[in-house]
């Protein structure tokens, strides 16, 4: 965060919370990004995701009682994927933060959440269904849109779709 | 020739022809399967509702494939409903007619080149009779989709195949371009 940048409140209150988190799990997270739309940081101890999800949750001072969204990211020059939670308070402390999570392109994997935040349990089958990362310890990863046998995830950089499926042409 | 124009004796005898009386039942009261995919349904259920009222035409919608005898494909048919429609398709009993509404089960429509989920045109997996253009088409549009089937009905024979009803109907077929010349010609006067 820049020294004397004017910060709206609701940034204000997501950096508190973020000093929370930071405190209690120190270098796995990274530094604060306040961005005015949505102000982040991104989990670099990727194991310890489930365990910092959790602390969101039930900690006094953070109380992210409600995973508003969870979208999945491609970095191809990175050769990473990733997953995006968009986390509130609601009705209790208001404040909201973002949480990057990224792991391996190929063969990566990443702590499920959809023990902390039942939404997440759908979010990361679509996830998978898209992006092909797995989600360690989900409950019920399988595809959720795509037919269970597709191949390859729809919404990578170089996906390439199939010729046919099923014996009839996908290709226009 | 409709089956009202035959002539009837002051007997009250009727006489027409055996093929008129079967294509006159089977296209006053075709009865579709009621399924849409897509907000193409949400046209065709404005179609059947009080204000286009398909009913007046004996259409109205079937909640079972074995009591139907055309299928409306109303919306994007994806990849994966696309082994659905064939299997609803098969369990429809002979002689079954399919209408295409709307660009998506027409060839892919908006989803032509990036919807990777989307079946190019529903007349990769079954044979379609009628295509309505349209994204959607208006009620207007269904109706004439519709019309065009009881039409392709009345070409009908035993004996012969659809195919051959098909042609004939394309013989029969008025050239647009003179509808389309007379219109350009008022809008311009």
């Amino acid at each position: 965060m820049e020294e004397g940048a004017v910060l709206s409140q609701a940034v204000k209150e997501s950096a508190e919370a973020y000093a929370v988190i930071h405190e209690k799990f120190g270098d796995a997270v990274s530094a604060f990004d306040a961005n005015p739309t949505m102000p982040f940081f991104e989990v670099l101890d990727v194991a310890l995701w489930q365990k910092i999800a959790l602390f969101m949750r039930d900690h006094p001072r953070l109380r992210f009682n409600y995973m508003a969204c969870l979208s999945g990211v491609d970095y191809p020059a990175e050769e990473k994927v990733g997953i995006v939670c968009n986390l509130e308070s609601l009705g209790e402390l208001n404040h909201r933060i973002a949480v990057k999570v990224r792991c391996a392109r190929t063969g990566g994997s990443i702590p499920t959440v959809s023990c902390v935040w039942h939404t997440a349990n759908w979010h990361e089958r679509e996830a998978y269904d898209m992006y092909g990362m797995v989600f360690a310890g989900h409950p019920d990863l399988r595809r959720i849109l795509c037919p269970e046998d597709w191949e390859g995830y729809p919404l990578l950089k170089d996906y390439k779709v199939q010729e046919t499926y099923h014996g009839v042409k996908v290709p226009y | 020739m409709g089956l009202l124009d035959a002539a009837i004796t002051k007997h009250n005898v009727l006489v027409t022809s055996v093929d008129n009386v079967l294509n006159w039942a089977r296209l006053s009261s075709l009865w579709p399967m009621g399924f849409g995919l897509a907000c193409c349904a949400i046209e065709m259920m404005a179609t059947n509702a009080s204000n286009y009222d398909l009913e007046r035409f004996g259409i109205f919608p079937r909640s079972s494939p074995r009591q139907s005898d055309l299928m409306i494909v109303a919306g994007t048919v994806t990849m994966k409903m696309a082994e659905r429609v064939v299997r609803l398709y098969e369990q429809m009993p002979e002689p079954r007619y399919v209408l295409s509404m709307g660009s998506c089960s027409n060839c892919g429509g908006p989803y032509w080149e990036h919807g990777y989920h989307v079946l190019k045109g529903v007349d990769r997996i079954i044979p379609v009779d009628v295509y309505v253009p349209g994204c959607p088409p208006r009620p207007e549009s269904l109706i004439g989709g519709l019309m065009k089937v009881q039409e392709l009905i009345r070409m009908e024979q035993i004996g012969i195949s659809r195919a051959d009803a098909l042609k004939k109907l394309a013989e029969k077929s008025a050239d647009p371009k003179m509808v389309i010349q007379r219109e350009r010609n008022a809008v311009s006067v």
